[in-house]
């Protein structure tokens, strides 16, 4: 994989997944979209620590703890933006993001 | 040999740009989640490729088994009648495409190429597997594992309370269905589309206007 593939393709891929992911989430209006969106860029950057893991420190577990963190904190995310939808859903009967305005100033 | 693992990289990363290109773009929000299925399953095998092997299964198991049926289970519990006319993006998505765009192409894709990485040139170099992951976890990142063990349960409390119905509100048991829509009726008199199959002698919902729903009561504070 190291002498076939260079690092910077898999990095170029997962900078490609980061910015659909980014458009996604700011540009979609239903709220469990942009949070899909979220999702794409989490998987991202674990794509990016885990291909510095094997390309330069495979020897070392430091890479895919951090990626085992990400990956725990985009279920937490995940768990409580969800939740949050389904709220807000129960409060407006629309999850589309542009109705739910009431803070606005 | 290399470009058996070229061609499979290439098939892999198409796989994930093309889900995740549909995740942003289909209309129906059932079929973006299955796209996004597709797009984990992707990066699954791409961490096959890269040797993660733990990391793939663990991918597998938490992001398809977990986060994408929480996402499924989101969108049925959101259900809202699909307007044709009414966009899946932003009035002003092209901007944002843009930003996305110039990030990609201004900002990652100069630094990636102008970078010279440091790459670990051992052909056979010793692998830590799950093994030695248990060991770190164990011992020195003992302490974020139990900081990450106590967001997951502040996550599981928060969710629950945030998705927790009011308490006089709260079922004590399961309600026919006919008692359920008339509980719904009674509650908010929401627009006779969502209801599957509106019946029109009901007494609730006779009132020939349709209600304000809540953006249009919010917007007009």
């Amino acid at each position: 994989m190291i002498s076939a593939v260079p690092l910077a393709w898999v990095l170029m891929l997962a900078s490609g997944l980061f910015c659909i992911g980014l458009f996604g989430a700011l540009s979609r209006r239903h709220a469990v979209s942009m949070l899909m969106g979220i999702e794409l860029m989490l998987n991202a950057v674990n794509i990016n620590l885990v291909a510095f893991w094997r390309y330069t420190q495979p020897d070392e577990v430091d890479g895919m703890i951090f990626a085992l963190f990400v990956i725990v904190v985009a279920a937490a995310e995940a768990a409580v933006g969800l939740a949050m939808a389904i709220a807000i859903y129960r409060t407006w009967q629309t999850v589309n993001v542009d109705s739910v305005d009431s803070l606005r100033g | 040999m290399d470009l058996v693992v070229q061609i499979m990289f290439g098939v892999t990363g198409l796989l994930i740009l093309g889900a995740a290109f549909m995740v942003v773009s289909v209309r129906n929000i059932i079929h973006a989640a299955l796209w996004l299925i597709a797009c984990f399953f992707g990066i699954a095998m791409l961490y096959l490729l890269l040797q993660a092997e733990f990391l793939a299964v663990v991918q597998v198991l938490l992001y398809i088994g977990a986060v994408a049926v929480l996402v499924l289970f989101a969108v049925m519990l959101t259900r809202q009648i699909d307007d044709p006319e009414e966009p899946v993006l932003f009035q002003r998505w092209r901007s944002t495409l843009l930003i996305a765009a110039i990030l990609f192409s201004a900002v990652l894709v100069p630094t990636i190429y102008n970078h010279n990485w440091l790459i670990f040139t051992d052909p056979q170099p010793a692998f830590a597997g799950p093994r030695e992951l248990g060991f770190a976890f164990m011992n020195a990142y003992l302490l974020p594992f139990q900081i990450a063990a106590v967001l997951l349960l502040a996550a599981l409390v928060g969710a629950i309370i945030i998705a927790m119905e009011d308490q006089e509100q709260r079922r004590t048991r399961v309600l026919t269905l006919a008692e359920e829509i008339a509980l719904r009726r009674e509650q908010e008199p929401s627009p006779p589309t969502r209801l599957a199959n509106p019946h029109p002698a009901s007494s609730m919902s006779s009132n020939p206007t349709p209600p304000p729903t809540p953006e249009q009561a919010g917007e007009g504070t």
